[in-house]
């Protein structure tokens, strides 16, 4: 385990249950400003939950998130609106908001919750958008685009609202195989310009090139983690490796 | 046919100036039941038992008691009972609009459920408090949603309104009524206030769908988008 003097995250002893049943079991981790956790690990394990808990977009019922050496108090709703403020948020299906057009996706945020005037939020947002490739579809809605470039719209969304951390839920996940490069490609620039992220995904260039550290997830619990290179190298006998394996074998077949 | 066309011909602005009272009246009462409507609806999908119970009860009460039924109780007994001296006209305002936003907060409850839940999701992952996300990312996609039901409630409430003239508001039926028992044209003059009536829901259901034409997101279909 990292360390870390001073970590951006700390998240310590997270539990959540729905009805009876533990979905996060005491999870903990600490991240660093600039590092990039990759969570991999069979589906239903607790990847989604735990993202979302990490901006309490599902509030835990117990265990302490602290962000620049601040803890959140759950029971204060302007706690969660400032955390949810520096912790963007990607997801699987991209939740566009389908009334607006994609530059209005982004100023919307910038208007009603950091208060930037119109023109302010407009400049900010058309930056954002020549930053995903997206300038000349700002006047377009969401249903007028594709998957790829609908995640990468989400992405600019996030970013305009300047995260300290990026959650990312298996982005790729909803994009036909076509399309997934010009995200990676995305969010490869991300990692590259040292934005911190925690990123649940299937794909294995992103796991493989991007983690810093890979947290494999089973039953509600990190039950593995470590730098991809100890985890899946040549002849380890990791859950990740095994894990990846399988997810090779899935992308040789499919491809 | 002579006396039963002049009949017609006479009182027509008589009716007609009726008319802008039935006007008025829809009007108001869809406005009352718009929000009225969002508020339940918002209540009834967000708020916590006790006022899901209670509102689940108001909406049960004004669709299963008669529109007349209430329309009396209200104007000769609740108000009376509370000292509130509303005019005809309010009184059916508001009873109108109390009714119609018995049934607006269910479509409108049916539109937020409809809408993918991701998105409420996204805007509060942005920082966005509940009421910000309501107001700015729910409210403006049910209310395009809910046009095409909201043309029926009006057709529905326009003729609705015309039991006002039980209580007296001189509206297009009192006019006509009064108008028909003293030339004795019951034909003539009913079937011309079928016709108004028959227009005014017309143009304001033309009218709607005008709107929602005007206010349709391309390339958006409420049925598995995305
Ligand atoms: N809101 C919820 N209510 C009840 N069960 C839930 C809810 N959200 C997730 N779960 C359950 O929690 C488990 C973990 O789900 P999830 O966090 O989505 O896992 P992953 O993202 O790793 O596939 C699943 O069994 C799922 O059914
Ligand atoms: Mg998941």
């Amino acid at each position: 385990m990292i360390t870390t003097t001073n970590p951006i995250l700390r998240i310590h002893n997270i539990s959540k249950s729905f009805g009876s049943s533990t979905i996060l079991n005491s999870v903990s981790f600490e991240l660093a400003k600039g590092e990039i956790k990759v969570l991999i690990g069979p589906s239903g394990g607790g990847k989604s939950t735990l993202l979302q808990c990490i901006n309490c977009l599902v509030v835990p019922d117990s265990g302490e998130i602290e962000l620049e050496s601040e803890r959140v108090d759950y029971s204060r709703k302007q706690d969660l609106y400032k955390l949810r403020q520096k912790i963007g948020m990607i997801f699987q299906d991209f939740n566009l908001f389908d009334h607006l057009t994609a530059l209005d996706n982004i100023t919307i945020a910038l208007r009603k919750v950091k208060k930037l005037d119109k023109k302010e939020a407009m400049r900010r947002a058309r930056l954002e958008l020549d930053q995903v490739g997206l300038s000349d579809k700002e006047a377009l809605y969401p249903a007028q685009l594709s998957g790829g470039q609908k995640q990468r719209l989400a992405i600019a969304r996030a970013l305009a609202m300047d995260p300290k951390i990026l959650l990312l839920d298996e982005p790729t996940s909803a994009l036909d195989p076509t399309l997934i490069g010009e995200v990676i490609a995305v969010i490869k620039g991300l990692a590259v310009n040292g934005m911190t992220m925690i990123m649940a995904t299937h794909q294995i260039s992103l796991i493989s090139n991007l983690a810093d550290q890979i947290l494999f997830m089973e039953d509600g619990r990190i039950v593995e983690q470590g730098p991809p290179a100890a985890l899946l190298a040549a002849g380890s006998t990791s859950k990740s490796q095994g894990f990846c394996d399988r997810l090779n074998e899935l992308a040789e077949v499919e491809g | 046919m002579p006396n039963a066309l002049s009949a017609v011909i006479d009182s027509l602005p008589y009716l007609l100036q009726g008319s802008f009272l039935t006007i008025g009246i829809v009007v108001s009462a869809m406005f009352l039941g718009l929000g009225l409507g969002i508020f339940m609806a918002v209540g009834l999908v967000y708020g916590n038992r006790f006022l899901r119970y209670l509102l689940i009860a108001y909406v049960w009460i004004f669709r299963g008691v008669p529109v007349v039924v209430l329309l009396f109780l209200f104007y000769f007994g609740l108000f009376t009972f509370l000292g509130l001296k509303f005019s005809a006209f309010t009184a059916v305002a508001i009873v109108l609009g109390m009714t119609t936003g018995a049934y607006q907060a269910n479509i409108f409850k049916g539109a937020i459920l409809s809408l993918p839940q991701g998105q409420l999701k996204a805007a509060r992952g942005l920082g966005m408090s509940d009421l910000q996300a309501i107001r700015s990312i729910i409210l403006p996609q049910i209310l395009r949603m809910s046009i095409p039901a909201w043309s029926n409630e009006y057709s529905i409430i326009l003729k609705d309104s015309a039991l006002a003239f039980v209580i007296g508001a001189p509206e297009i039926m009192a006019r006509t009524q009064f108008v028909a028992s003293r030339t004795y044209q019951h034909l003539s003059l009913y079937i011309t206030a079928g016709i108004i009536y028959f227009l005014l829901t017309w143009a304001g259901v033309i009218a709607l769908r005008k709107l929602e034409q005007y206010v349709r997101i391309p390339g958006y279909s409420h049925h598995g988008n995305q």
